[in-house]
């Protein structure tokens, strides 16, 4: 199984090309991060990915189909959420929605359904909140349990856009771990992210700016010549001790520039 | 006692006309509970006014206003897909549009003719009390069928008034359930306008859901309090009606809406809600 092969794809909406070109594999138990500023099209690919926008050239092959052609094997944290707050919804309902993929229209949740649930929320450690409605929580918490029903899927690629947004450090540490569970598990997974701190660690990262920046090794691809051209601001951190520990600031009007930082006054 | 039961009793026409109103209840608490987390008010709204050309040109040839309503119904829900698929013009637009179209049409066709000006009001207000024995038969059944899609479709409605982009992933075509959730409207309209009006439909597919959205935690209980609610206030209008010799189902939107606001009074006294926030037991975090 190969989770996603993308050939001279083009990304984008009808008369408007977001991304052209892109070439990339992910295998199973691949990872990719994409990295870029808000309209550099991380989430038009995300959403082409899973089949909600249709690719506008080349082919592309997820899960060996075609795009949407797979959901029982794939697993989709979008970056907005439409309602959420009339609902009348428990969290557990909201994470055991990651079943209904599988059972179809009629099909009756089993025993292992309802484990694969409450095992996604004490993952998320929101299993206290289980019968609280979706209205009650924070957001926080709310993303805690919308990671919980993608862990729920059990899927084999597994798809985030800007899963940490609103989440506190204890959510963003489990969040960590049991991604990472999910790769050792043999899942692929790709994430929009503008944490560069994350992103290394990933097997491969993609930096988009409306085109193809970069694509490779997380060590190869961050560099502060590369964040230059994705984001158009980098300031270097003097006191960065790892490689890829950079404070990136979007470019919203104007050239680029490089600000370097000087060490604070002793 | 004699009072609160009696009328049903001794008049069989009451009877159907309760009947009727608990027919009508159950299938829009259903369906009204779709319309209104989904905010599809204004369609149902719109398709409970717009059949009314359809209905008047169907009595004006002498067919079944049932089957004009059908028509018009399916003339909105295309021209609404019409406008909003070839234009980015927004869905309210577009059904504001039809429905003023559709309302204007109705009105011109029946005052062409003028010879049922009193057939306006009874398709506006209905004529609950005047329900036949063969409207019941239709409406359990439209009412049963109803209530059965909604059970089967189930998962992909709760996905949609989730998010419809989760319904697509999750393998469920949102704009096939979303089509199925706009006719299975149009068929509770169409099918109860006879005895209740499309003034009562449009009530009944709103105030009874909006209530349990009050009150409820989870979609199904929704739907039940929608159909006691609604249920209710057909009895105590029907009970209004028959006593005070006021106009049925006029009296029944009235009660339904006003269940709604002493509902909403009494909640917001009970749990002043963002007023404290809540402390949450895992993350210590204090929910807004």
């Amino acid at each position: 199984m190969t989770a996603i092969v993308a050939r001279g794809v083009g990304i984008g909406y009808p008369g408007e090309v977001v991304v052209p070109d892109i070439d990339l594999t992910v295998p199973a138990g691949g990872s990719l991060a994409l990295v870029g500023t808000n309209g550099s099209g991380k989430s038009t690919l995300i959403r082409t990915v899973v089949g909600l926008l249709p690719a506008l050239a080349g082919s592309l092959s997820v899960l060996d189909t075609r795009p949407g052609k797979a959901p029982t094997r794939l697993a989709y944290l979008s970056q907005f959420h439409a309602s959420g707050y009339i609902l009348p919804i428990r969290a557990v309902d909201v994470v055991g929605m990651a079943r209904y993929a599988s059972l179809g229209l009629l099909g009756r949740p089993g025993g292992e359904d309802r484990d694969v649930v409450e095992w996604a929320m004490e993952t998320m450690a929101i299993d206290e909140l289980r019968r609280r409605p979706m209205r009650d929580l924070s957001g926080g918490q709310r993303q805690r349990v919308y990671l919980a029903k993608v862990l729920a899927h059990r899927a084999d690629l597994i798809i985030l856009d800007e899963p940490t947004a609103g989440l506190d450090a204890g959510g963003r540490e489990r969040y960590l771990d049991a991604f990472a569970a999910e790769l050792q598990r043999g899942a692929a997974l790709v994430t929009a992210t503008h944490d560069i701190a994350e992103a290394v660690e990933y097997h491969q990262v993609l930096l988009l700016a409306r085109r193809v920046v970069a694509l490779g090794p997380g060590r190869d691809v961050l560099t502060p010549d590369r964040l230059m051209e994705t984001f158009g601001i980098v300031i270097s951190d003097p006191h960065a001790e790892h490689v890829g520990r950079f404070t990136v600031a979007e470019r919203t009007h104007g050239s680029p520039q490089t600000i370097e930082t000087r060490p604070p006054p002793a | 006692m004699e009072v609160l039961v009696e009328p049903f009793v001794e008049s069989s026409f009451m009877f159907r006309a309760l009947v009727a109103g608990v027919l009508v209840a159950v299938a829009c608490a259903v369906i009204g509970t779709f319309v209104v987390l989904r905010g599809l008010a204004f369609i149902g709204d719109a398709l409970a006014h717009g059949v009314l050309p359809g209905i008047a040109a169907a009595i004006l040839l002498g067919l079944p206003g049932m089957l004009g309503a059908a028509l018009g119904a399916v003339v909105m829900i295309g021209g609404v897909t019409l406008v909003t698929s070839r234009t980015r013009l927004s869905s309210d637009t577009a059904i504001g549009l039809l429905f003023v179209a559709m309302l204007a049409l109705g009105v011109v066709i029946v005052s062409a003719t003028g010879a049922f000006q009193g057939d306006l009001l009874a398709i506006l207000f209905g004529q609950i009390l005047g329900t036949s024995t063969e409207q019941l038969v239709v409406m359990a059944i439209a009412t049963a069928v109803v209530v059965a899609i909604a059970l089967v479709a189930a998962r992909p409605f709760l996905l949609l008034s989730f998010d419809p982009e989760q319904a697509d992933v999750a393998g469920f075509s949102s704009r096939r359930y979303h089509a199925l959730m706009l006719l299975l409207v149009a068929l509770t309209v169409v099918v109860a306008f006879q005895t209740v009006g499309t003034l009562l439909v449009f009530g009944m597919l709103l105030a009874p859901a909006a209530t349990g959205a009050l009150v409820a935690d989870r979609i199904g209980r929704m739907m039940i309090i929608g159909v006691v609610v609604g249920s209710l206030s057909t009895y105590a209008g029907l009970l209004a009606s028959y006593w005070f010799d006021v106009a049925a189902s006029a009296t029944i939107v009235l009660i339904a809406v006003t269940i709604f606001f002493v509902v909403l009074a009494i909640s917001s006294v009970r749990a002043p809600r963002q007023a404290g926030g809540r402390t949450d037991p895992v993350t210590g975090e204090t929910a807004p």
